[in-house]
Order: C-alpha cells, then structure tokens, then sequence
C-alpha cells in the first residue's frame, strides 16, 4: 500500500491532519504524521521526516504532503538524504484536504501514480460550488 | 589542523549565536522573525555535537550540515545544511586546505544554495551574498593577491551584496509575500552569510596567518 506522509511545521497540526486522514481511511492505513521539531518547537526537521518517508513506505512508495515554506524545503532534502531507492512524491496540494483524499486512494489500493493524483485533485475542489 | 577546523567552526557558531537578536529583528522586519532563533538552536547543537579530535574537515563539515537539518527548523535548517554538505564534499578527505579549496567549497556551496532553494542571485536571499563574495575572490585570486587581500575583497563584496538586498524585492520565501514591501530591508540570510565569512576571515587572520 502507498505510504502518505504528513509534514507540518506545527505537531499538533501534523496530528490533526493525521486524525482526519485516518479517520475517512479506515484501520488498514500507512499514513504517518511528521511535525514540528523534536523538542516540539515549531519548525521541520529533514532528518525526521527522511525517517518517517522510510517508516511508512512498505515497497509502494510515499505521497508526502508539506505544509508552508520550509516544509517543502525539508522535505526535498529528505528525499536527498535516503539511502534506499524508495519513490517518493511531493504532492502539490493543500496538505489537509490532499492528506484525507490521499488517504482513501491509498487505502482503496491506488497506485502511487493514483494517490498523487488523488491529492493533487484537492487543490481544484471548490468547497462552495 | 584537526583542531582548526573545530575552532573555525566555533568561530563561526559563536558569531551567529551572539547576533541571534539582530538577525530576528531583520527577520522581524519582512519575514517571520525566526531567522536569529533558528540558526543560533542550530549552532549551539553543532557546538554541542562538534567532534574535536576529527581529522578530515569533510567529515566534520557534513556532521554540521546533519545537525543543522535537524535542528535549524525554519528554511535555513536545509539551506545551510546543503551549504556545510556541500561544502564538506568539496574538501572530502582532507585535513588541511588551500585558499583555492576555499573557493572550490565556496563555488559548491552557492551551487548546493541556488539547487535546494531553486533561486538566483538578485532575489533578495543568501546568494546576494555569497555570489559577489565567489567572484570577488576568484578575481582577487586571478590578480594574485594575498590571502589576506584576497579574504577581505570576498568579505567586502558580500557586505555590500547585503547592502543591495535593502534596495530590492524579495520573490522566495516568507518575505515574498510583502513585494514591494520588502524593499528597505536587508535581507536576514545574506546578512547571516556575510557573519560566517566574516567569522572566517577573522578566524584565518587571528589563527592562520
């Protein structure tokens, strides 16, 4: 199953978003969360996050979905920082709504290809329309 | 030189540890205030975790790079993690170099820069900094001049590329999204670029020479 990691600045975001994920998901998930600094100060830790990509990936690969700035910077810098041959994908997308979306692609046996796209598909959602 | 190359680094750590308040308060001005913060937690742990009785400066340089990845927090946690990363592969096995290293790591560490934040001189970050400081060098180099000479003219063209971030707008990073706003303010991560240069050469003329 394809792994999604959650990377925010803030721990208790990264948990939220974890929550919500996991919750539309269902028990049988690789979704892991990723945030804050370890003292649990705000910030992203690249070192953390390259272990969470290697915890969650199970062969499938990973879908990593970053929150502002540094998040992404961080996270490129995991992937730079993997030892094995693991395929990872940054999606392009709000990290909430692409997490939960992610996630159901993920666990209905989507391909890592499908679950990027499944995240990606969050950012054209209008919640008005 | 073992012991150099520690001592440089505490140099340098200690001089961006003491300007922590000043770069927060740049920081302040167009971005989100952590600049000063962010680096002097990551240096007190390279300070912390610096290994004193190793040899190869590659090694050391790396084990910086990891520590201010993971301690750093902000942007600059993977900048300057790619800058001492790729600076250590520059000088990878070595335990003592030449001006012309230098320059080699210098020349690595503008290229690790421009790839991890995907920007280009004249965009208001560190590489206002760090670029005119690489081709003052290798000019001043070409001209052969002392190290010395040399050091200086790279330092005085990484103060005034600091200068010059005052007069443009930021387009990377937290302070892009002031625009215009942004003009007026010297950036946060040059001016911490020209305190490690500065630190450096302070460290060759009060060490080395």
């Amino acid at each position: 199953m394809v792994g999604i990691l959650i990377v925010s600045h803030s721990k208790k975001a990264a948990e939220g978003i974890y929550e919500l994920a996991v919750q539309m998901a269902g028990e049988d998930h690789r979704v892991l969360a990723v945030g804050g600094m370890e003292d649990g100060s705000i910030g992203t830790d690249a070192i953390r996050i390259k272990e969470g990509i290697e915890k969650t990936n199970d062969g499938d690969g990973v879908v990593l979905l970053a929150d502002l700035g540094s998040g992404i910077l961080s996270s490129q810098m995991a992937i730079d920082l993997l030892e094995e041959d693991i395929a990872v994908e940054i999606a392009d997308a709000p990290i909430l709504e692409g997490a939960v979306s992610a996630a159901v692609q993920a666990a209905i046996g989507g391909t890592l290809k499908e679950v990027l796209e499944a995240a990606e598909l969050a950012k054209q959602i209008s919640k008005l329309e | 030189m073992s012991a150099k190359i520690y001592q440089c680094m505490e140099k340098i750590g200690n001089d961006i540890i003491e300007n922590k308040e000043f770069l927060t308060d740049l920081d302040r001005e167009i971005g989100d205030a952590d600049h000063g913060v962010n680096m002097a937690r990551g240096f007190t742990e390279v300070l912390a975790q610096l290994p004193q009785d190793e040899e190869d400066m590659g090694k050391v340089l790396k084990k910086v790079g990891m520590t201010l990845l993971s301690k750093v927090g902000g942007a600059s946690g993977p900048l300057y993690g790619t800058a001492y990363m790729k600076a250590a592969g520059a000088v990878a096995g070595k335990t003592s170099i030449t001006l012309l290293d230098g320059k080699e790591m210098l020349a690595a560490v503008i290229g690790g820069v421009k790839m991890r934040g995907k920007a280009q001189r004249g965009e208001k970050t560190m590489l206002d900094a760090l670029e005119p400081a690489f081709d003052a060098l290798t000019k001043a180099m070409e001209e052969g001049k002392s190290t010395e000479e040399c050091l200086e003219a790279m330092c005085q063209a990484a103060e005034e590329g600091v200068e010059f971030t005052k007069t443009i707008r930021a387009t990377k990073g937290r302070a892009s999204y002031l625009g215009e706003r942004s003009i007026g303010h010297q950036d946060p991560g040059a001016t911490s670029s020209l305190i490690t240069l500065r630190a450096i050469q302070a460290f060759y003329l009060n060490n080395l020479k």
